[in-house]
């Protein structure tokens, strides 16, 4: 037997309360080969930071990535794929940092027996972030394997290279040994010390390089599995008993005519009823012949009081950036704008609704479910049914679109409460009217914003007040002297400012950050009667936002011009998730009916090394066609907690028709760290359309979405 | 009241003992175990729940199951394999026309009738006959671009 040479034990993490499974079965689930564990991750303090509040333990491994036997390379990560592409971008990572083949690397995604703990799929922090720490993982593993090579081979491991997962000596490449055969009745441990280096820009074959969607041949087929398609012999489909609106509280009900369908079971957990049936359509029948009666105490509010309702509520601000003196820069100001810029509460409207089904698995529960979340679903499902954490697991497939929806996932709970109730397997599947009312929604946002430029068009203050859509992109990122950004945010122990649960939303806050300072932005420049991006330019500092101010502009042919031109173009610019964006739009406007049609986008993003340079213009394409909607149409009506839009008939996402010509540019830095990739290019929507309605028409737009409605009231003030 | 149901589904005959007003949405997913077809909004506004009923494109989530007796029903399992892709599957793959990919069975389902009906389309055809079907990750132009592909593809030849 082969001496095993690296057997640092791992050490205890103390009072960890993680489910995994157990250490000493890794081998036994995985045989035998070399597996690297992360202890920490180190490039994610602000998470740790956060899982430190909801987890006792929060230093525990969180990445692994496992070397088979037969040299196939597993990388299994808590993060899951919605769309976003890291069951790409990460594959592509763990092949190069590995050297083998694309091919030979398999992803074992969100699954909480088997993946390392991990806080969720948001943020653009797949890449940037896990990834970071997987790479390091990757190479950690590597070293080990030219350890074992040199032993084998009986040559220094300075004079080995590796190409394709095997390992040969540089000067004589027929002495080689294989990961298959290094690894081959190994069972190896080690924990990362960070030592051996991740692979600089020079060395990267994969990584860099455009690669298509992995997914894609599940997923035109139909075999690729989502919540909603896993099945089991005597599973029941569950309807619940919801009320109406936010507030209201069940006071009496009456399953009798629902008990009448031949088939249903009643559940009834205090103020839970769910009804079940082996047969949706019968579940669904019987849901709507239970009597309820709710009463309800919602908040006198609606989608057209709430940006009154928020200023009025906004009475303790929190100044989260400020220097010069506002006073002074007024002063200074030849001339001064003051704005109000208002957004509607928008839905996630993913096609995919909320889902999980759940089965009894022994003494444990085994569900598969719609989320962003595996561990956080996990950590609630065992808080709400009192059972330890590690009899919950929770199992990730595909998701239909996530977007920051599927981070909160009640359904789950709900189809675990009933299989603990009855025993037997549970679909929950919302409803397309359920995922309306009962997911969360993106805030709406009232942002009051107060601007001055002295004579030669440079901009002397900015006095900036967004309420209740949070700070993310509330940055000025201009050159300015004096500066005072106030923040209103909803305080505990303060009564609630929204009258229903709101969430996180594709870059949350920062498109209404960015349209509000982007539109205030065009206003200013045609004050100073400069072109708006000469505008930009004259008051910008940030190297990278001039860079790719640029390069949008060399991809959409822009042309200054005086302000106003009657072009139709419109530019925004800013950055989420540490990336740099500039977005230039043409738009058309429809006088007569209000209509805006954009006809053409081109984006430029600068993310630091980006790994899949095909996924990032994908995820750009989608951001572009996804702002559309939130510029658009896109809209929450409601009556205090009671939202009003039911459907897609009263809730318009993008069409076919209304999609421009997208261009896209990634100003690409194989040598900096990998920024985000799946929000940036949905902030800048907003402003750009309606900067280009102001160009093409002079009309003003301070609402979004903005609706032909709006367009023509803002036309009739020209 | 069940009745029997005799119907072609995938080229195969199919027999069903079945309440004939059952959403043919819910029979293909749990009777059949065609999963495929996914539930998106049951209206019809969506397009995810879209099959061939005697090749024309019709939302499953509006339609009894009674209805496709005798009829020719067409899933995605039905239009290729992962082995032999359909053109407009191959297509989709090759353009990396979707992301989730959960509205994509419904858009190939109607690409595919588009098609059937208008082998060369023009772009604004294309962008007609897929207006109805919505897609919230932004695949869009992807997929018209795909769907302009297999229109050649199935041609056998570029225009």
């Amino acid at each position: 037997m082969r001496k095993v040479i690296i057997d640092k034990k791992m050490e205890s993490s103390g009072n960890r309360r993680r489910v995994m499974i157990p250490r000493r079965d890794f081998f036994k689930y995985l045989g035998g080969g070399i597996v690297v564990l992360v202890a920490g991750c180190k490039t994610k303090p602000a998470e740790e930071a956060r899982g430190q509040e909801r987890r006792s333990v929060p230093k525990d491994f969180n990445a692994f990535v496992h070397v088979s036997e037969d040299g196939t390379v597993t990388c299994f990560t808590g993060k899951i794929e919605m769309g976003q592409g890291p069951i790409t971008a990460l594959r592509q990572e763990m092949a190069d940092e590995m050297d083998v083949p694309f091919e030979n690397v398999k992803m074992v995604m969100g699954d909480t027996d088997l993946c390392p703990w991990d806080d969720g799929t948001w943020g653009s922090t797949s890449v940037r972030e896990y990834g970071q720490a997987m790479r390091q993982a990757a190479a950690e593993a590597r070293s080990i394997l030219f350890i074992l090579a040199s032993e084998r081979l009986k040559v220094p491991v300075d004079q080995l290279e590796v190409t394709k997962g095997v390992i040969f000596v540089k000067n004589n490449p027929d002495k080689k040994a294989s990961y298959a055969q290094l690894t081959e009745g190994k069972k190896i441990k080690r924990q990362v010390t960070g030592n051996p280096a991740m692979k600089g820009a020079s060395d990267f074959k994969i990584i860099t390089k455009p690669f298509k969607r992995t997914d894609s041949l599940e997923k035109v087929t139909g075999e690729a599995k989502y919540a909603g398609d896993f099945k089991m012999p005597g599973m029941l489909h569950a309807r619940i008993l919801r009320p109406p609106s936010y507030r209201a509280k069940l006071v009496s009900a009456d399953t009798s005519e629902a008990e009448k369908i031949k088939g249903i079971q009643v559940v009834r957990d205090n103020d839970f009823i769910a009804v079940l049936h082996e047969n949706r359509d019968m579940a669904d029948a019987a849901i709507v012949k239970v009597k309820a009666e709710f009463s309800s105490d919602e908040m006198k509010v609606n989608d057209k009081t709430v940006y009154d309702h928020y200023f009025k509520s906004g009475t303790k601000g929190a100044v989260v950036n400020k220097s010069g003196d506002i006073s002074e820069g007024r002063k200074s100001a030849h001339m001064v704008i003051e704005s109000e810029f208002h957004h509607a509460y928008v839905a996630h409207a993913t096609i995919e609704t909320h889902a999980a089904f759940a089965v009894k698995d022994g003494d444990r529960i085994k569900i598969w479910v719609s989320a962003q979340t595996p561990f956080l679903t996990q950590e609630t499902i065992a808080a709400q049914l009192n059972m330890p954490l590690d009899k919950i697991h929770v199992i990730v497939p595909y998701v239909g679109g996530g977007f920051g929806g599927k981070g909160d996932n009640p359904q789950a709970v709900e189809a675990a409460r009933i299989t603990m109730l009855t025993g037997k397997p549970v679909m929950v599947e919302y409803t397309r009217e359920e995922e309306f009312l009962y997911d969360t929604t993106r805030p709406a946002a009232l942002i009051k914003l107060a601007s001055g430029i002295d004579k030669s068009g440079r901009i002397t203050f900015w006095d900036y007040n967004a309420y209740y859509c949070g700070d993310r992109g509330a940055d000025t990122i201009y050159n300015v002297p004096h500066q005072l950004t106030t923040v209103y945010e909803e305080l505990e122990n303060e009564p609630p400012v929204h009258p229903f649960a709101t969430g996180p939303w594709r870059a949350p806050g920062n498109s209404n950050n960015t349209f509000a300072r982007e539109m205030q932005m065009t206003l200013m420049a045609s004050k100073a009667g400069i072109d708006q991006l000469d505008f930009r330019l004259k008051n910008l500092a940030d190297e990278k936002m001039i860079a790719v101010l640029k390069a949008a502009a060399g991809k959409f042919g822009y042309k200054p011009e005086k302000p106003h031109s009657g072009r139709g173009f419109g530019i925004a610019c800013g950055t989420d998730v540490d990336t740099w964006v500039a977005l230039f739009a043409e738009v058309k406007v429809d006088k007569s009916t209000g209509r805006v049609q954009v006809v053409r986008v081109a984006c430029a993003q600068d993310m630091g090394l980006c790994v899949n340079p095909q996924g990032s213009t994908l995820q750009m394409e989608g951001c572009i066609t996804m702002g559309l909607g939130y510029s658009l149409t896109e809209e929450i009506r409601f009556e205090g907690g009671k939202k009003l839009n039911t459907n897609y008939d009263t809730y318009e996402l993008p069409r076919f028709s209304w999609v421009p010509a997208i261009e896209t540019v990634i100003l690409n830095h194989p040598e900096q760290p990998p920024h985000g990739g799946g929000e940036p290019a949905v902030i800048a929507m907003g402003g750009a359309i309606a900067a280009g309605i102001y160009d093409a028409t002079g009309a003003v737009l301070y609402d979004m979405p903005m609706t032909p409605a709006k367009v023509l009231e803002a036309l009739k003030k020209v | 009241m069940e009745e029997t149901i005799r119907f072609s589904l995938n080229g195969k005959k199919t027999e069903i003992k079945i309440d004939p007003t059952q959403t043919l949405l819910w029979v293909l997913r749990n009777q059949l175990g065609l999963t495929g077809t996914k539930y998106g909004c049951g209206m019809g506004f969506c397009g995810a729940c879209t099959v061939l009923l005697n090749k024309e494109p019709v939302r499953s989530c509006m339609l009894p199951v009674g209805d496709v007796a005798g009829k020719e029903l067409i899933t995605i399992e039905g239009l290729g394999t992962k082995e032999k892709l359909h053109p407009v599957q191959k297509a989709f793959v090759d353009h990396d026309a979707l992301q989730c990919g959960y509205c994509t069975p419904g858009m190939i389902m109607t690409a595919t009738g588009l098609l059937l009906k208008k082998p060369s389309p023009t772009r604004q055809e294309i962008i007609e006959g897929m207006e109805d079907n919505l897609c919230r990750c932004g695949a869009h132009i992807r997929i018209i671009d795909a769907i302009q592909t297999a229109a050649d593809e199935m041609k056998g030849g570029k225009p």
